[in-house]
């Protein structure tokens, strides 16, 4: 017996009965908890990994697939979001799927839930410990607009050469008076790599700053892993004078539940108006169930009812 | 050569720099130390040897200018003090505070990087190796200061306007992006990229090779006067005779890689010895 087949034994019987747990075969998900352990060693260094064929096309989520189906256990309790939704087609197929390769339950409560993939927002309500937010990415690449080069943008990672981040927003300033980069605003992480958030609003971009969950980024189709463990930097690329700041919706109220301060979908109107709902479907949810007077547990938010952020003092005006 | 010195001047000498202790200097005509100093570079593109054993010393506050045919190797001497490319061989030290002396060229990239950004300046022919074209005027002087880890806002303003203003570029179009300049503008624009961290040493590769004449002496105007006013040390590429001459305190005549004859400027322009340097000198004459 050669050393790779002693090495395989223990999977030798998957192999033959043709089924696999949570979809991806062992080595699939051992290379990727590997390469997860190597991401929140290294806090926003993007991790090569080898993205497995998924029965959704990439960039429909596969990376995003990859890491929740490898961390699932039937124990495990699953909340999809796509863009704040719950309901949307492709976090219902996301969801149900994981809950039949995993057998995992479901959840659409933020504060119920041990693992929550996510396509572009992160939940209203503060996340947890033990909690894992997993994000969808679809270009992890920060320095793709100013560097096309791949390996050139690599080599400036290396170097922790950045400086051209800070004339993008140099640019920006001086064009339009205001940083114009609405998503996936970059961030510094621990004080050492730039990372693209994914493309979450600039609203949610603060809340990845001294998180107590763990985040982990993944996009499937470029085949790169980054994280941000708990407690750690993460913080917008700003100038000392000029700060970063999250979209003003000081005047938006959600036309369901009469909340303020929160993610709003801007909803245009046939007589030319505009309503706003809340982006956030679950907290949406509950904050209805509890207004017809169902007690519901509603965690605190990382926005409070004056808009003020959660860590007084991090984001400046 | 060592030269005998009356007590009277060694005394004087004591006067004027009492830290050099009693060790007496002959007298020089360059009375620094050399600010750059560069031997036995060595170059190879595959079989075509791009520099053969050069040698260069420049002292602080002088301008060198380098002349010569194209091929001649100007380029890829000016190349390799920027440190953008490494020789095959060669020694390179530059004595600037703040920069240990050891060989550049055996440096690591990120510390070599770190140099090259504090304290070289590279003004090249063509706008387009020495600008960002999609950023404005202002930003590209900017980036120099971001380089070095500036991060106000306001303070970077000022700096770009104040690098802009020194090398007499139009204000009102420092947001303009350089594709919407003139020749002159851009190379202005270069000019103040260049200078904007006020480095030791300027190197300029035929800066003034695309302009026409009236924009040319313009453009030669401001470096003599940056010159006057920051005595900085200035490296000239040109193959133009005029700009040598008007700019260069010395010059060095190059050919096939080679160091052909060196000497002051008005020296190797009315008296050429080598026999190339004759027939530069009367080509253009």
């Amino acid at each position: 017996m050669n050393r790779l087949m002693t090495l395989t034994a223990p999977f030798a019987q998957e192999q033959q009965s043709g089924y696999a747990y949570g979809f991806l075969d062992e080595f699939a998900k051992r290379e990727l908890r590997r390469t997860m352990l190597k991401a929140v060693a290294i806090p926003g260094y993007q991790v090569p990994y080898a993205s497995r064929e998924l029965p959704i096309a990439r960039g429909w989520g596969t990376g995003g697939l990859q890491v929740t189906l490898s961390m699932a256990g039937p124990e495990s309790v699953i909340k999809v979001i796509d863009q704040g939704a719950d309901d949307s087609v492709n976090a219902a197929n996301l969801r149900r799927f994981l809950a039949r390769m995993t057998g995992a339950s479901t959840t659409t409560d933020t504060l119920h839930a041990t693992l929550i993939q996510s396509r572009h927002r992160i939940p209203e309500e503060r996340l947890a410990e033990g909690q894992a937010l997993i994000l969808q990415v679809p270009d992890p690449e920060p320095l793709r607009r100013v560097q096309p080069d791949i390996s050139q943008a690599r080599i400036m990672h290396a170097d922790a050469d950045y400086s051209q981040m800070w004339l993008t927003l140099y640019e920006q300033l001086v064009h339009f008076g205001r940083f114009m980069q609405g998503a996936s605003y970059p961030c510094l992480v621990h004080g050492r790599y730039v990372m693209s958030p994914s493309p979450i609003p600039r609203w949610d971009t603060p809340k990845l700053h001294q998180a107590a969950h763990l985040t982990l980024l993944s996009a499937g189709r470029e085949k790169r892993l980054y994280a941000v463990p708990p407690y750690t930097d993460v913080r917008p690329l700003e100038f000392d004078d000029v700060f970063f700041q999250v979209e003003n919706q000081a005047t938006w109220v959600c036309r369901q539940t009469g909340a303020r301060y929160k993610f709003m979908n801007e909803i245009p109107q046939a007589d030319g108006s505009v309503a706003y709902e809340l982006s956030d479907t679950g907290y949406a949810a509950k904050l209805a169930a509890a207004r017809a007077g169902t007690p519901v547990p509603i965690g605190p938010t990382y926005f409070d009812d004056k808009g003020e952020f959660y860590h007084a003092g991090f984001l400046k005006s | 050569m060592p030269v005998s010195s009356s007590p009277n001047g060694a005394a004087r000498a004591q006067a004027v720099q009492p830290d050099m202790g009693i060790a007496l200097q002959a007298p020089r005509l360059m009375p620094h130390a050399p600010i750059l100093q560069v031997t036995g570079v060595e170059k190879s593109y595959g079989r075509i040897r791009a520099l053969n054993a050069v040698d260069v010393i420049v002292y602080p506050g002088e301008i060198l200018g380098i002349v010569g045919e194209s091929g001649s190797g100007k380029s890829t001497l000016l190349r390799m003090l920027n440190l953008e490319e490494l020789p095959d061989r060669g020694d390179y030290r530059l004595n600037v505070p703040g920069v240990r002396s050891d060989n550049l060229f055996e440096l690591d990239r990120l510390p070599r990087r770190d140099i090259q950004i504090r304290h070289i300046g590279i003004v090249y022919q063509h706008p387009h190796l020495g600008l960002r074209m999609r950023n404005t005027s202002s930003g590209n002087v900017a980036e120099r200061l971001i380089m070095t880890g500036e991060r106000n806002f306001a303070r970077l303003r000022a700096a770009a306007s104040g690098a802009l203003a020194a090398s007499e570029f139009p204000l009102a179009r420092m947001d303009d992006l350089p594709v919407r300049l003139s020749g002159g503008m851009q190379q202005r624009v270069q000019l103040a990229k260049a200078i904007a961290l006020r480095p030791a040493l300027l190197l300029l590769d035929e800066p003034t090779s695309g302009l026409d004449v009236s924009v040319q002496a313009a453009v030669l105007d401001t470096l003599k006067r940056l010159q006057r006013e920051t005595r900085v040390t200035m490296i000239l590429v040109s193959h133009d005779l005029g700009v040598i001459r008007t700019l260069a305190d010395r010059v060095m005549v190059m050919r096939h890689g080679e160091v052909v004859e060196m000497g002051l400027t008005d020296q190797i322009l009315e008296d050429p010895q080598a026999a190339y340097t004759q027939q530069l000198v009367h080509a253009k004459l």
